[in-house]
């Protein structure tokens, strides 16, 4: 049965079970960074979901956008580098854009996708393409704003968009941060922050059937 | 790699930490991670630096006299978070605003930026100067991709002396502008330092091979050469940085006459001795071309761990500039007396 919407409590809860996500694939992540990067993205996503575990569990929120704009600067505050400000950025502006939203529906999903990653991309300066959780996050966006209806159907599309776009990251060559340096041995392997996108969608996906 | 340490993942806190008892009550400890002096006079216009620590001295040594206000510590090789510098910046704010001065990377960018969005809902005047002194990290029309490296020093300490004397923040814009645009540097590095939380190297380099222009991280930067000595290899750094005065349309070229401020950093573990060999080639060769030294910095200001590497840096002085170098300061990992070496004063 689709959900239409999710409510204040249930999009927090949401958010906690991604968390939990997350810092379970802590091993993953890491050796997709260790692969391209420097190794350290593993890390810095458990350490930034432990903190929004502590931000949200048990907290009541005024509104949904709160709960991802307390998922963004728990994030942002705790990871430090690059990923921490582009993931803070995520949810922050992402979050921001629900403006006083009382529930979560399948517009609330799209809203949230397509501001977050229009504002990671102009934060960052990573265009699609470049290799980066930005081709993730803009296949997310789209395929959520063309399902329009209830908040299962922007969900699943959303977490199809992201998968999507983290298999398309692998036959991409790197331009930006650390992996530039390694050209075209970078293809072949999918971007971490891509990866952590997509368990971040799937999750939010999973989070309605359980 | 043996490191006198306790637990790995306090290191950047525990060395903020021991860097204020070093200051013994002329800074303090702010917020998460943050020094900041305690006598910042009301009206100052302010100058916040920052960045990832394990570089020390910088950019925590370089708060004190007349220089840095404060200084946001990111963790180990990583950009400070946004509440730090937001917390940096609320506690150096003295009401007729704030210069961020920092390393153009990619993470200090971000994190910095985010800062001042904070800072900026709390109605605090903010204004960034980035540091992009690297001349092998991109070409002249790319100073947006260049990287910060030992240049920074020399920087910080005239920016720290403007911010005495500014009467407005873009007063203090323009000083702190003026002294990146006439600061270049080239670096190498023959092996690298190592992480201290995991005692992993930064990068690999062969045992035979120096990279020329590689970063304070091992990023790329010309390419790699065989091992040679100070006498070779010093000739070719500077031609870089005279080129790059040269080919950047935003400066003049190094011409005779023109007073340069000479610093020769260590990147760690090159020894003081290497460093004054070097001095000595680059003092030989500014002066068959008639470019005169002006005043001379020797030393480990810029390091990456253990890393072994050294770099050269030119600051060509004009009277503005000269004035804030002149100017005496003093922080528990860099002091100098007032005027300079060889001068009046």
């Amino acid at each position: 049965m689709p959900k239409e919407y999710l409510t204040i409590d249930e999009t927090r809860d949401m958010m906690l079970v991604v968390a939990d996500k997350i810092i379970e694939a802590e091993p993953i992540l890491t050796d997709a960074d260790r692969a391209l990067g420097d190794g350290d993205h593993g890390i810095g996503m458990e350490r930034g979901m432990t903190a929004v575990k502590e931000a949200l569990d048990g907290n009541e929120f005024p509104c949904v956008g709160k709960v991802f704009m307390g998922v963004g600067m728990a994030m942002m505050s705790s990871m430090g580098g690059a990923s921490g400000a582009v993931f803070g950025t995520l949810f922050r502006s992402g979050g921001k854009a629900l403006k006083d939203a009382e529930s979560l529906d399948g517009a609330g999903v799209a809203t949230f996708w397509k501001e977050g990653s229009e504002n990671v991309m102009s934060r960052g300066g990573a265009k699609p393409g470049d290799k980066t959780m930005v081709d993730s996050l803009v296949p997310a966006a789209e395929k959520s704003a063309a399902a329009t209806g209830s908040v299962s159907e922007a969900l699943i599309a959303a977490a199809m968009g992201a998968v999507a776009g983290r298999d398309a990251s692998e036959d991409m060559i790197a331009t930006m941060g650390r992996a530039k340096t390694l050209g075209e041995k970078s293809l072949g392997k999918p971007d971490a922050g891509c990866v952590s996108v997509a368990i971040i969608a799937e999750t939010m996906r999973d989070f309605i059937d359980s | 790699m043996k490191k006198l340490i306790n637990d790995p993942l306090k290191v950047a806190d525990e060395l903020v930490e021991g860097l204020v008892d070093a200051y013994n009550g002329e800074c303090k400890f702010v917020g998460s991670r943050s020094i900041v002096k305690n006598d910042i006079p009301d009206g100052k216009v302010s100058l916040l630096v920052g960045g990832g620590s394990g570089h020390e001295p910088i950019y925590h040594g370089l708060v004190g006299r007349n220089l840095a206000d404060g200084a946001a510590c990111g963790d180990i090789f990583a950009a400070p978070p946004p509440n730090i510098v937001f917390e940096a910046t609320e506690e150096v704010n003295r009401g007729n605003g704030v210069l961020y001065l920092y390393g153009n990377y990619a993470g200090d960018v971000l994190n910095f930026d985010l800062g001042a969005e904070l800072s900026d809902d709390e109605d605090i005047d903010v204004r960034t100067v980035l540091i992009w002194d690297d001349v092998c990290s991109a070409p002249p029309t790319e100073k947006d991709k260049r990287r910060g490296i030992a240049g920074l020093v020399p920087i910080v300490k005239m920016a720290g002396a403007a911010s005495q004397v500014a009467t407005s923040l873009d007063e203090l814009e323009a000083a702190a502008r003026k002294a990146v645009l006439q600061t270049r540097s080239v670096g190498v590095s023959m092996s690298p330092g190592s992480i201290p939380a995991t005692g992993k190297p930064t990068f690999e380099i062969e045992e035979d091979q120096i990279g020329l222009g590689m970063g304070i991280h091992g990023e790329p930067g010309v390419g790699e050469i065989p091992m040679t000595t100070a006498d070779e290899l010093t000739p070719k750094m500077l031609d870089l940085v005279i080129e790059d005065f040269e080919k950047d349309d935003e400066v003049e070229p190094l011409t005779p006459g023109d007073d340069v401020l000479v610093f020769i950093n260590s990147l760690g573990a090159t020894t003081m001795m290497e460093c004054l060999i070097v001095l000595r080639k680059v003092k030989a060769e500014l002066t068959a071309k008639g470019i005169s030294i002006y005043d001379v910095m020797v030393g480990p200001l810029t390091t990456c761990q253990e890393m072994s590497g050294i770099s050269i840096s030119l600051t060509r002085m004009d009277d503005e500039l000269k004035r804030y170098w002149e100017m005496p300061c003093q922080s528990v990992c860099f002091s100098k007396m007032e005027g300079r070496y060889g001068g009046q004063k």
